[in-house]
Formats: C-alpha cells, sequence, structure tokens
C-alpha cells in the first residue's frame, strides 16, 4: 500500500461529519480559517441522520431541563431562519389522554413560560379540528413552536457552504491515527475506503466531532471520554398522517412524539443502553417495535390502519460528566472539552453531547475555542447567514423551474429551497422522474451525484430521497444506478454490487415490520431484482 | 367538507407494480397526465402533505376505471384521482363545463324544441360557435333529442303495465329520456314479452356521472341523495332496479359511495343492469323461459365493444349471453379496447385529438370487420363508434328487442 505523503497543511482538521462536524467546518470556514473535514462513511450518517428529525421547541425539556428548554427555543428561531428550506413550520400539540394527570399540564405551562416557549392552551375539540388525526379522547392540548427538520439536507447544506468557503471535505476516510509531537497533536493520518490509499493531514488543532464514536478517537488520543450509548428506535409510517407535531404531555418516556417528516411521519423513541462494542450494529427489535406502535396509536388512532414503511435506531452520544465518572448524572447537555486543559494534551478538542437542534451552537462553542487557540479574532455569524437553499423566497425559486410539473417543483423545492434552480435546467430529460414516490428528478439526481459528495446509492438517498418512498428502492434503485454509473464511471460489476448494498440496506429497515403491504412490497420488489433482473445469485436477502 | 389530512388509507395498498400504467389508455396517448399510479397512490401521499402538490394534470384522466380493473391490489385508483380532483383542483368549471354536465337541466329545455335544436346542432355554425367559445370540438356530432321524452311516454302506457303479474323500476338514464327512448321502449317490450310490467322511479335524476368528473359535486350529491330515496322506495317494494346504462349502473353502485360518500350498501346489490337481471332471471330463478319466445332468425354478423365502466362492473358476459341467444348471430368481441370518449370528456376540445387517438385501434378494427353494426352497452362509445367509423353502435337490449319475431 502506497503512503502518500502529502503536504496537506490545514488550520483546522474537523473529525466526523454529522450535524456538529459540518456545522463547525463551515464556521471556521466562515472565520477564515482553513478547514478539513473527514468522515468515514457518508455524511450525516450517525446520530444526526439517525433521530426523530424533530424542531424541538424546547418544551420537551421544559419541566426536567430548563437549560436545555431555553437553548431549543433559541436555536429553533435560528434555523427557521437560517435553515427554512430544512425546516416545516408544523407547530406541536401537548396532548393529555385521559390516564394522563392532567395537573401536569398548569406546571408544563409554567416551565414553558419560565424557558420563554410560546404555550397556548387548547379546547381539546378546537384542537382536534386543527389536527384531525389526533386522538379524540383527549382531555388537554397546548401548542407550542415544534417543527420538522431534514438532519440530511441541513448537514449537507452546511457542508455545501463550507466548501464555497474553501473547505475540503473527505469523506470515506477512516482515521487510522493521530500525528503527535511533543505531546501536541498535529494532525492525523487517514486511509481512503474506497481505495486504501493513505493520506496524512496537517494541522495545529484537531476537533474531535464523532458523536458517540469520539470516545474510541479520544483513546486514539491517549485521553478518556466516558461515554453511555443509549440506543433509541423509532418506526416510520407510510405517509403523513399528522400535520402537526403530537406530544404527550407528561413526563418524557417512550414512544410519546408523532413527528410529520416530508411525506412520512414517525413516532420515537425508545431508550436503551447499548454496550459501547455495539453501536456499530443497531437493529430494532420486535419489543421496540411494539411499544412504538402502542404509543403511536396512543396519539394517532388511526395510525393502527396505517402501513408502517420501515424502522431505525440510533444512539444517543450521552457523555458522563467529569465530576462524575460513574455515568449517574448523564448530561443531555453540551459538552465541550478543551483537552490542553482538561489532559494537558495540546491541539486536540472535542465537542459532542447536545442534540441536533444545537448543532449550530455546538459548532459555534468549539468554533470559539479553536479561534482562541489559534489566536483569531473573528466573531461567529452562523446564527444570522443563512444557508444555501434558504436564501431565497420559495415564490421565487418555484417560478424558475416553470418547465416542470407541479409535483416535482413542489417537491424539489421542499428538498433543495433555492438550490433547486440549479437542478433543473428546464428541459425534458432533468424533468423526467427516477424516483416516482418521492418525485425526485433525473436533473436533482445528477447534480447530486455531481456537487454533493455522493458516491454510492445511499448516499444519494440521503441527498434527494431516491428509495425513501412506499417503494424504497423498488423503481428508483436501477434507474438512479444507472446515472450514478454514467455519471462517476463506475464498471458493471460495482454497479450490481452498489445496487444489492442498497436494496439490502433498504432491506434491513423493513424487516422488523415485514408484514401486510410493506412485506407484499418488498416481496414484489425482490422478485423483480431476483427473478426478473437475475440480481438472485448475489442478493442474500 | 372532509378535512384535507383524512385518508381511509385504501392508496396504501399499492405495490407500485405499475400495470395501471400499461392499461392507462390516456397515458399511451398524452404523456402529460401523470398516469394512474403516479397521479393516484403516489401523489396522493405528497397531497397528503400538502395540498399544493395537486398536479393539475389529472384532468386528463377520462374516469374510465380501466385501472381498477388492471390493480391485482384492488386500490381505487379512478376513484383517487377523481376525489383529488374534487377536493384540491383549483380551477372552476367552466360555462361549458356546465352544459355538458347538467344533463337533466339541458335535456329538459331541448327536448320542447329538438326538430329545431337538432337541426341547429348540425349547422356547421352552430359547430363554430360551440369550439371557438365554449371550447366543444367542432368535429363532434351530437346526439339527437327526442321529441317525446321517455318518461311522457311511460306515464302514458302506466296503467298497461300494471296489467303484468310481476313489475320492477327501470332507471333510465338522462339518454333515453331526452335522446333515445326508443331503448327504454325496446326494454319494455322484453319484459313485458317476459311477464313483467316497467315502472319508473318515484323520482329520477341524471346519476350524476358528469357532474362528478366537472367539478359540480355539490349538486351531483344532491342528485345522488333522490335517486337513493327513490331506489330505497323500489327495493322495499322488493322490485328490482334494472338500467341500460352501464355507467348509470357503476355510478349508482360504485362512485355513490366512492367519490360522494353516500352509503348504499343496503341497496347497492339491488342495482344491476337489464342484461344481467335477464340473465338470472333465466339461469338462477327460471322466471324467465326463452323457449316461449319467438325469433326472427335473421342472419346478423355483428360485433360487441365491451364499454369501460361496463367492464369495471365485470358484467360484459351477461350482455354477450343474451345476445348470443338470438338465433343465427355470428358475435365477435371486440379487443378490450377503450372508445375514447370518457362520457363528456372527448366533447372538450382540448381533449379531442386524444379522444380520437385512444379510439384509433378500436375503430380500425371495428371497420376491418365487415360487421352489420355494432353492439354496446353504453351510449357514449355508441356516439364515439357512430361518428368515427361507418358503422352504427346499438344497445344489446334493443338488438336483442329487434330479434324478437
Amino acid at each position: 500500500m502506497k503512503i502518500e505523503k502529502l503536504m496537506n497543511e490545514y488550520d483546522v482538521i474537523i473529525i466526523g461529519g454529522g450535524a456538529t462536524g459540518a456545522g463547525t467546518l463551515r464556521d471556521c470556514s466562515l472565520r477564515g480559517l482553513k478547514a478539513a473535514l473527514i468522515e468515514r462513511s457518508d455524511i450525516a450518517t450517525g446520530a444526526t441522520g439517525r433521530n426523530h428529525g424533530l424542531l424541538h421547541s424546547g418544551a420537551r425539556y421544559a419541566v426536567t431541563d430548563q437549560e436545555s428548554a431555553q437553548e431549543c427555543i433559541s436555536e429553533n428561531q435560528i434555523l427557521r431562519h437560517i435553515a427554512r428550506h430544512c425546516v416545516d413550520e408544523t407547530d406541536g400539540f401537548f396532548i393529555s389522554l385521559p390516564d394522563d394527570d392532567l395537573a401536569f399540564q398548569n406546571k408544563f405551562v409554567a416551565s414553558c413560560q419560565m424557558a420563554g416557549i410560546r404555550a397556548d392552551v387548547l379546547d381539546p375539540k378546537e384542537a382536534l379540528s386543527l389536527e384531525p388525526s389526533m386522538n379524540p379522547s383527549a382531555i388537554g392540548a397546548v401548542r407550542v413552536p415544534d417543527g420538522s427538520i431534514d438532519p440530511f439536507r441541513l448537514t449537507a447544506s452546511n457542508i455545501q457552504d463550507a466548501k464555497a468557503h474553501g473547505a475540503t471535505v473527505l469523506t470515506y476516510h477512516l482515521v487510522t491515527e493521530l500525528l503527535h509531537r511533543q505531546g501536541t497533536i498535529t494532525g492525523v493520518r487517514a486511509t481512503d475506503m474506497r481505495t486504501g490509499e493513505q493520506t496524512e493531514l496537517h494541522a495545529p488543532i484537531v476537533v474531535n466531532a464523532c458523536g458517540i464514536w469520539g470516545a474510541h478517537l479520544a483513546q486514539m488520543a491517549g485521553v478518556k471520554i466516558s461515554m453511555f450509548p443509549a440506543k433509541g428506535a423509532l418506526l416510520i409510517y407510510g405517509h403523513r398522517v399528522n400535520k402537526i407535531v403530537l406530544n404527550r404531555c407528561r413526563k418524557p418516556s417512550d414512544a410519546d412524539i408523532l413527528v410529520p417528516g416530508d411525506t412520512i411521519c414517525l413516532i420515537g423513541t425508545t431508550s436503551t443502553k447499548v454496550p459501547y462494542d455495539e453501536i456499530d450494529n443497531m437493529y430494532v427489535l420486535p419489543e421496540e417495535v411494539e411499544i412504538l406502535r402502542k404509543g403511536a396509536q396512543e396519539l394517532s388512532p388511526i395510525l393502527e390502519k396505517t402501513r408502517i414503511l420501515r424502522c431505525y435506531a440510533g444512539v444517543r452520544p450521552l457523555v458522563a460528566s467529569d465530576d462524575d465518572p460513574s455515568g449517574r448524572s448523564v448530561s443531555r447537555g453540551i459538552v465541550l472539552f478543551d483537552h490542553e486543559k482538561r489532559d494537558g494534551l495540546k491541539g486536540f478538542i472535542t465537542i459532542t453531547g447536545g442534540k441536533l437542534m444545537t448543532y449550530r451552537l455546538m459548532a459555534e462553542k468549539a468554533t470559539d475555542l479553536v479561534c482562541e487557540k489559534l489566536d483569531v479574532n473573528k466573531k461567529c455569524e452562523t446564527a444570522h447567514i443563512k444557508l444555501p437553499g434558504s436564501r431565497e423566497e420559495k415564490e421565487t425559486t418555484l417560478k424558475k423551474l416553470y418547465s416542470m410539473p407541479i409535483s416535482i417543483q413542489e417537491s424539489m423545492v421542499y428538498r433543495h429551497g433555492d438550490m433547486a434552480e440549479k437542478m433543473s435546467k428546464n428541459n425534458t430529460i432533468n424533468n423526467s422522474l427516477v424516483c416516482e414516490c418521492e418525485e425526485v428528478s433525473y436533473g436533482e439526481v445528477s447534480y447530486a451525484i455531481d456537487h454533493m459528495d455522493v458516491h454510492n446509492l445511499i448516499d444519494l438517498r440521503r441527498r434527494t430521497r431516491v428509495g425513501m418512498g412506499t417503494c424504497q428502492g423498488e423503481f428508483c434503485a436501477c434507474r438512479a444506478i444507472g446515472i450514478l454509473a454514467k455519471q462517476k464511471q463506475i464498471c458493471p460489476t460495482r454497479e450490481k454490487e452498489e445496487l444489492i448494498a442498497f436494496l439490502n440496506e433498504r432491506w434491513k429497515g423493513v424487516k422488523p415490520i415485514a408484514w401486510g403491504d410493506s412485506l407484499r412490497e418488498s416481496q414484489y420488489a425482490s422478485w423483480v431484482y431476483e427473478s426478473v433482473c437475475g440480481l438472485g445469485d448475489e442478493n442474500k436477502k | 367538507m372532509e378535512s384535507i389530512n383524512k385518508s381511509d388509507n385504501n392508496f396504501e395498498q399499492c405495490l407500485k407494480c405499475t400495470i395501471c400504467t400499461v392499461y392507462c389508455p390516456v397515458l399511451a396517448v398524452n404523456p402529460q397526465f401523470p398516469g394512474p399510479k403516479h397521479g393516484g397512490p403516489d401523489q396522493e401521499r405528497l397531497r397528503l402533505k400538502m395540498p399544493s402538490f395537486y398536479d393539475e394534470a389529472n384532468k386528463y384522466c377520462m374516469n374510465c376505471k380501466r385501472c381498477e380493473v388492471a390493480c391485482p391490489s384492488n386500490v381505487r385508483i379512478g376513484d383517487i384521482i377523481q376525489k383529488a380532483k374534487l377536493k384540491y383542483s383549483r380551477h372552476r368549471p367552466s360555462v361549458r363545463d356546465f352544459f355538458l354536465s347538467h344533463t337533466d337541466l339541458v335535456g329538459t329545455l331541448s327536448s320542447p324544441f329538438a326538430p329545431l335544436v337538432n337541426k341547429a346542432l348540425g349547422w356547421n355554425v352552430t359547430k363554430q360557435i360551440l369550439d371557438g367559445v365554449l371550447k366543444v370540438d367542432r368535429h363532434r356530432t351530437f346526439p339527437k333529442y327526442s321529441h317525446e321524452k321517455f318518461t311522457s311516454w311511460m306515464k302514458k302506457h302506466a296503467d298497461e303495465q300494471k296489467q303484468y303479474p310481476h313489475q320492477l323500476c327501470y332507471f333510465h338514464g338522462c339518454y333515453v329520456n331526452y335522446n333515445f327512448p326508443d331503448l327504454g321502449k325496446d326494454l319494455v317490450r322484453i319484459m313485458n314479452a317476459f311477464g313483467y310490467g316497467v315502472e319508473l322511479l318515484e323520482e329520477e335524476k341524471c346519476c350524476g356521472v358528469a357532474l362528478i368528473s366537472n367539478g359540480f359535486v355539490g349538486q351531483a350529491r344532491k342528485q345522488a341523495e333522490t335517486n337513493l330515496k327513490s331506489i330505497r322506495k323500489a327495493v322495499s317494494q322488493e322490485k328490482a332496479v334494472i338500467l341500460t346504462s352501464s355507467t348509470c349502473a357503476m355510478t349508482l353502485r360504485d362512485e355513490y359511495p366512492h367519490v360522494l360518500n353516500l352509503d348504499n350498501k343496503d341497496v347497492r346489490d339491488h342495482i344491476e343492469i337489464a342484461t344481467r337481471f335477464i340473465y338470472r332471471m333465466i339461469h338462477e330463478t327460471k322466471a324467465f323461459d326463452v323457449s316461449k319466445l319467438k325469433f326472427r332468425n335473421r342472419p346478423l354478423k355483428i360485433a360487441y365493444h365491451t364499454p369501460c365502466h361496463l367492464e369495471k362492473l365485470g358484467w360484459e358476459y351477461y350482455s354477450l349471453e343474451l345476445l348470443r341467444l338470438i338465433p343465427n348471430i355470428n358475435l365477435t368481441v371486440l379487443k378490450p379496447n377503450c372508445c375514447g370518449i370518457g362520457g363528456t370528456y372527448g366533447f372538450k376540445k382540448e381533449n379531442y385529438e386524444n379522444a380520437q387517438k385512444i379510439g384509433a385501434p378500436l375503430f380500425k378494427e371495428i371497420e376491418e370487420g365487415d360487421f352489420d353494426f355494432i353492439v354496446s352497452d353504453c351510449e357514449t362509445c355508441k356516439w364515439q363508434i357512430e361518428m368515427s367509423t361507418s358503422k352504427k353502435c346499438i344497445h344489446p337490449i334493443s338488438v336483442f328487442a329487434q330479434a324478437l319475431d
């Protein structure tokens, strides 16, 4: 294996391509630093891509954790402004069912008000008329400024903006070694996961933004962070049943948030401690499916008759506070370690904990520390500079897509905001559909492949929703792989492998809920690919 | 009004197998139409997310229901598209749509002046005006209006009909009433031959199929309620309710519950087309004895065209079986192609060309076959076939009645 000693010199190297890493990369780039991001897989593959996609108002934390609640409402307002195209301003209800204590509602409303979160008590009948899918037996309802947010687009948009400001992004690069010199981290050595080539990157500061995987990176650097992985499982329903986020108005527990996310709605979550060595292998158990189904049907009874599309699980990066390494007081707040102060290791900082909602604030805190160490005197501007996609009114962008059918226009602008303009050249080929369930056009796929760090079908799905609809890749996968192969010059053997990998990844999420129409559809898909297209031998699904 | 984000989830049964897309006659000639799968279950999901996803190109759906016949998953694709049109379309019906769909009103106004109206509708100048001002295509020929309505004729013969030992109710539909009472008279003749007297329903309005497809859902529901009330009364008196129009039958049975959300479970099974009723009377109850009928024994070479809505009901078999009772008949069943008219659809200027393209394979088969005439249960198929080919198109009931001695 050839070791290339490239003189890759940067001001800062960020490890981890989740929302926090991408946000930090953008913040550093906006402050004029030469920054690089390294991610072992695709962007938004860890906890970022495996959560609820809830734009928290903070109400959920108001009673138990005022600090988190205040952080949430403040970031909530910022994200509505800077990442408008990733946010759906749905509002949220906290409903009390006959089993719930209505007294909690008073406490809840008071706590929300204390944290600065608007919380309006509604008559349950009025709430039902606003959200017909909610449980009609509700005895109370409070309206809060919840919403939904798309973590894939949010991360991608941060990456796009960072790249526009000169940042380097290396996805599918595994950090194999942190370079040391005299008690200082000076860079990283990484392996390109696709070619096996090794690269060295040098910088005076390395930021650990690996979330739960950060414990491992810290170990590599010779310092210790105690992480407590907590698995959260979620179920996705086939279409958007509720237009307003539905929460249970009670002490936070399992399966009590139903979020309308893009074309679907999803119920979550569970919370189970898992051993650290299992974090790369998350699967959903039948008992978790049952808990989620039950919780979902309590919030919205129609879900009993709604198709379940798939399920998935993510790992929360919970960090033990330094005063209590036993993990009894695990924090859900933001954790920033300056390892120089903490462990005497220069050039290494860790940003972890927190949640998707506070990714920007985490990035700000990390970048502030990076700037302090590099003696750069630049203020953070990410709270008001809009992300690419959110810079133009929706109607203005829609007008530029005049030649497309309205359903494709709407879908494209919903996903990419003003970036949609670059994806349509208003010609027939670009306007034709690749994914029929999610209205993903050829132009969108083609643009994502060329400009959005897409290396395979699974990456493409995260950028465009190809394969995320009810058919789960049945039709779009073979169309998309053709475009990918053409634009990336992929050989037919790898093309087949990619297709199989994609279909198996889809099946993994369907398997735990494989009954009824979802099972019929999966069987149909496997019949098409295995029996008709002859993908049978390799495809062990 | 139904709330916007509520669904009975029927669209979720779709497996995206795309068979409907292959069977759609419109998509084959008009790529602007999203097609049954895409405009139906696929986009229904998006419309439930946000009504702004509604694609006005769904107006190109002619509601032939062939997609529903093709669907192996029992998805009511045509209904999903029809309902979406009614719920989300921002396009308001035009004056033309009003005249094409309010058949009772137009029929009532035209009948007294039938000779004049018929003549005027044939003039080129009238056609030019209809084309230019109302956007009704100038190539179309209009069905002639009858001077005497079928209902007036029936009233004259009511006492006579009461003489028969059994009674049944006939839902004649607008075409028989205003344009072609002879078909109704043929039915009466056949039923009388079998010993049944024919009555009108207490009150009959247009079934409303054209109102639904042109966006007048309130008016359609009102008429549907009147019809259901009359049908319930007939059923409570243990009278069968039969029709000669396949489209009216489909509307009363399926569009009422599926599109207009009117529950007709209690009477649905009592509504059927005349040919099925006759078949059941011959084979199930043995109440009709064919051996007693006398036929003229004239050789006939005819071809049967299956109307889309009759295929949806699954009942073309009964019409064919009735025709096969006629001695010395050479019957060809034409390939299952749509004629392209789609009720009022083909009359619209914007659809004329596509309607003719859809029908082209059928017209070709008809012209190549050297038939005496064509047989079909649907009045609009008849207009389309008679306009687009050199053959006459006759209802099986009329064919049967005329074969009787």
